[in-house]
């Protein structure tokens, strides 16, 4: 056991050395082409903002189970069959059928090659459910077509929050899906984390529609209320021209007025609507609608064919900045609700790695004593080992680019504390064995081999808690389980390479001293 | 030698009686649940103005329709901690609280850090924490079920519950805030207090081989002795390092290095004091191991 051959003496030390230098990379500047690793600081140290988004899919089903009516009505029609009573209650669809066309009903809501009703193979599912419950029929969704609009929603969802947090610039955001309805949103040091709140928060659904004073519209009407939330407007529900027609939103000042405006260029399709209509409605308002509020709703003066207009609505410039970036980045497909957020100020992450790094040198160092004075030459062996370790553990989370967090900190702290166990087992069963045993060699050698199985089961256990940290916890308290694992293996390795190596070498010189240890 | 066995009948008399406490404690108290768990919203605030008083910025935020508030100072007299309920969830609600504290006193406020969980996240964070929790202990048990006899198995998951209840119960006793980290110096106590007892049961069953005819009640107390060293130092540095981040690595790992020093204490107790009179309870001979070994 103590016996090290020149070659694996070689290679403890030029891989201890390699993570000695991966670990100071992280202090030097090092050129990147030929080395570019560093550990990445917590959004907890280095200050931002932790978001978790949840979409509310309620509207978009309801808007889908609205589309699929007309749609079922229309079917039939062409099949010369009548759908009668035809409602939408709780995400249901309900609707009645003479008696003798039930079968035509099932049948088309059964068929693999459905026009109204798409079959996954894979999942051997329909997208909607028919039921007949006697009364009349019942339409919902099926477990996989919800399923598979959620996931659609959440696609289009994180795409525009993609978009919004790109326009904003912050820098390396990380955007990802949690689940099937959720948006994980993380933004590194991030100036102002109330405005990204904002700009999340809106759906930024835009339509250009008729003020109307007959409330018998064709179209039918909506009563809605303008920004400033104490005028209100009757308003047909046939949408002009909709955010979707938008080529481009910019905030400008308006030379004449001196207030700040948006001006937006409109595509092809949307250019011809919006001429046609400000064409045939001169002396009408058109009301600019956002998120069911009314912006503005100024009076055509003149047709406008050019496909470019502007909005105008007591701006500051400010929102007005934000308005063309949510108009430029299109609509949700749903509102974003934000469900969790953890912001971290940059001074209070500064603070914080400050104060870790004191944790971290005053406790190594009253453990680097505490040995020293225990154990002398034994000791100071375990505290070589122990700052080797150390390097070692941080050179593999710099090579694995881990996230190094506060509680991260704490468990490198905690790993200084308990990596001492190992070779405090080992010293403790060699003075055991050299009661018995005159020879050095011999007792070290079975010291090392009769508390081997008492350091492996000892450190399997701290491993498994580690793991199931990793699995169960999230953001910062995972870091902790990432350096409490790692240090394990970082241990279990410095203490039977390392430190065993620098024992064999001092016993094979003193092997008939006396008291050794 | 130290007597351990000596008190055995003593300790397990307080182990009991902190065990049952505890329970009382959990049940009857409760424990005092942060943002995490509870749902909520959570301010850090520093102030450049250190004229403005705790009661006039408590005084400000009751008056702000917030629900139940808590004003505190944190860590130093500059620095607070403000959390509430936020029941309705409102969107803006950071931006109004700002706008107002900067009408009453000035624009001397520092958001240091802003947490604000739903009540929904809040729930999924308790049953993922209650599921990790006993996760590892039913993985402990597996694995020490693997490795020892069942008498073994036993004393080590006795222990283990002892540490995690009475830690728990110092919790619910001194009100101390159960968060995310707190979840995770609980599972570290787990580990650590079964890397605790397996050392000593390691060297037990080392000497349930080596000598029949020493009574169980006299080899544990040998176990304890010949690894005593061992607990006294790695329990020390453990500890010393721990202290030090609880002096040193700042207010947010205050309540996770308690727990973790109150579960070493617990833990370093129990190995000696809970895991092995068990062992001695059950009668434990040189048989039970030797059969072990014959198949």
């Amino acid at each position: 056991m103590l016996y090290f051959s020149k070659l694996r003496i070689l290679f403890i030390s030029l891989f201890s050395l390699l993570f000695i230098l991966i670990a100071s990379s992280n202090l030097f500047k090092v050129d990147e082409g030929f080395f570019d690793k560093k550990i990445n600081l917590g959004l907890d140290l280095q200050g931002g903002s932790y978001l978790l988004l949840e979409i509310d899919n309620d509207p978009v089903i309801e808007q889908k189970l609205q589309n699929l009516t007309s749609t079922i009505r229309n079917y039939f029609k062409d099949k010369d069959i009548k759908i009668n009573n035809i409602k939408i209650d709780k995400q249901n669809i309900f609707f009645n059928v003479l008696d003798q066309n039930k079968k035509i009903i099932i049948d088309t809501f059964e068929d693999e090659n459905s026009d109204i009703n798409p079959y996954y193979p894979t999942f051997k599912s329909h997208q909607l459910i028919l039921e007949d419950t006697g009364l009349n029929f019942k339409v919902s969704f099926s477990k996989q077509g919800l399923i598979a609009l959620k996931t659609s929603s959440q696609d289009q969802a994180i795409e525009i929050v993609r978009r919004r947090i790109d326009e904003v610039g912050t820098n390396e955001p990380n955007i990802l899906k949690r689940g099937n309805n959720r948006i994980l949103v993380e933004l590194p040091g991030l100036d102002d984390p109330m405005r990204v709140k904002s700009l999340l928060g809106k759906t930024a659904n835009l339509t250009f529609r008729f003020v109307t004073n007959d409330n018998n519209d064709r179209f039918g009407v909506d009563k809605l209320k303008f920004e400033d939330g104490l005028d209100e407007a009757t308003v047909s529900k046939r949408i002009i021209i909709s955010g979707d027609n938008l080529l481009d939103a910019q905030p400008k000042m308006d030379a004449q007025t001196n207030q700040t405006i948006v001006s937006f260029s409109l595509d092809r399709v949307g250019a011809k609507r919006f001429g046609k209509a400000t064409s045939t409605g001169i002396g009408k308002q058109l009301a600019i609608v956002l998120d069911g509020k009314i912006i503005s709703a100024p009076v055509i003066r003149d047709t406008i064919a050019s496909g470019s207009g502007q909005i105008s609505g007591g701006f500051t410039f400010q929102s007005a900045t934000d308005l063309a970036l949510l108009l430029r980045s299109g609509a949700l497909p749903a509102p974003l609700n934000i469900i969790e957020e953890r912001t971290v100020g940059p001074d209070l992450g500064q603070d914080s790695i400050n104060a870790g790094m004191i944790a971290l040198a005053i406790g190594f160092l009253l453990v680097i004593i505490f040995m020293f004075v225990k154990y002398r030459i034994f000791g100071l062996i375990t505290n070589v080992t122990l700052i080797i370790n150390l390097f070692i553990l941080l050179g593999i989370l710099t090579l694995f680019e881990a996230t190094l967090t506060l509680p991260g900190i704490a468990g490198i702290i905690l790993t200084v504390g308990m990596a001492v166990d190992a070779n405090v087992l080992i010293f403790e069963r060699i003075k055991e064995e050299l009661k018995d045993e005159k020879n050095n060699i011999i007792a070290f050698d079975s010291g090392y081999t009769k508390s081997r199985t008492a350091i492996i089961d000892a450190n399997i256990t701290t491993l498994l808690a580690a793991i199931i940290l990793f699995f169960m916890g999230s953001g910062p308290v995972k870091g902790f389980s990432v350096t409490l694992g790692v240090g394990i293996f970082t241990t279990l390795f410095s203490v039977y390479f390392i430190a065993r190596l620098f024992t064999s070498i001092y016993v094979s010189k003193n092997r008939n001293k006396e008291k050794l240890i | 030698m130290i007597a351990f066995n000596k008190y055995y009948n003593h300790f397990n008399v307080v182990s009991t009686f902190l065990i049952v406490a505890s329970l009382i404690l959990l049940v009857f108290k409760g424990l005092n649940f942060g943002i995490d768990f509870k749902g909520g919203t959570l301010i850090e605030l520093r102030s450049t103005d250190t004229k403005i008083s705790v009661s006039s910025l408590r005084d400000k935020f009751s008056q702000m329709n917030l629900g139940d508030v808590s004003v505190k100072k944190f860590g130093n007299d500059t620095d607070y901690l403000i959390k509430f309920e936020n029941k309705d969830n409102k969107k803006n609600i950071i931006e109004e609280i700002k706008s107002n504290l900067d009408k009453s006193f000035g624009n001397n406020f520092n958001f240091r850090r802003v947490e604000n969980v739903g009540p929904k996240v809040s729930a999924e964070l308790l049953k993922s924490g209650v599921i990790a929790i006993s996760l590892s202990l039913a993985i402990m048990l597996f694995y020490i079920w693997i490795r020892f006899e069942w008498q073994f198995s036993l004393g080590a998951i006795l222990a283990l519950f002892h540490d995690v209840i009475v830690t728990l119960g110092v919790f619910s006793l001194f009100s101390l805030e159960i968060n995310l980290s707190i979840i995770a110096a609980v599972l570290t106590i787990v580990g650590y207090s079964m890397n605790d007892t397996v050392v000593i049961f390691d060297r037990v069953r080392e000497n349930l081989r080596k000598y029949a005819d020493i009574k169980i009640y006299e080899l544990t107390n040998i176990s304890i002795n010949e690894t005593l060293s061992r607990t006294i130092i790695t329990s020390a540095t453990t500890l010393l390092a721990l202290s030090a981040i609880y002096l040193f690595g700042g207010e947010i790992l205050k309540g996770f290095s308690l727990a973790m020093i109150l579960g070493v204490i617990f833990g370093t107790y129990s190995s000696i004091y809970i895991a092995n009179t068990v062992l001695v309870r059950l009668k434990v001979s040189q048989k039970t191991v030797l059969r072990e070994d014959k198949e």
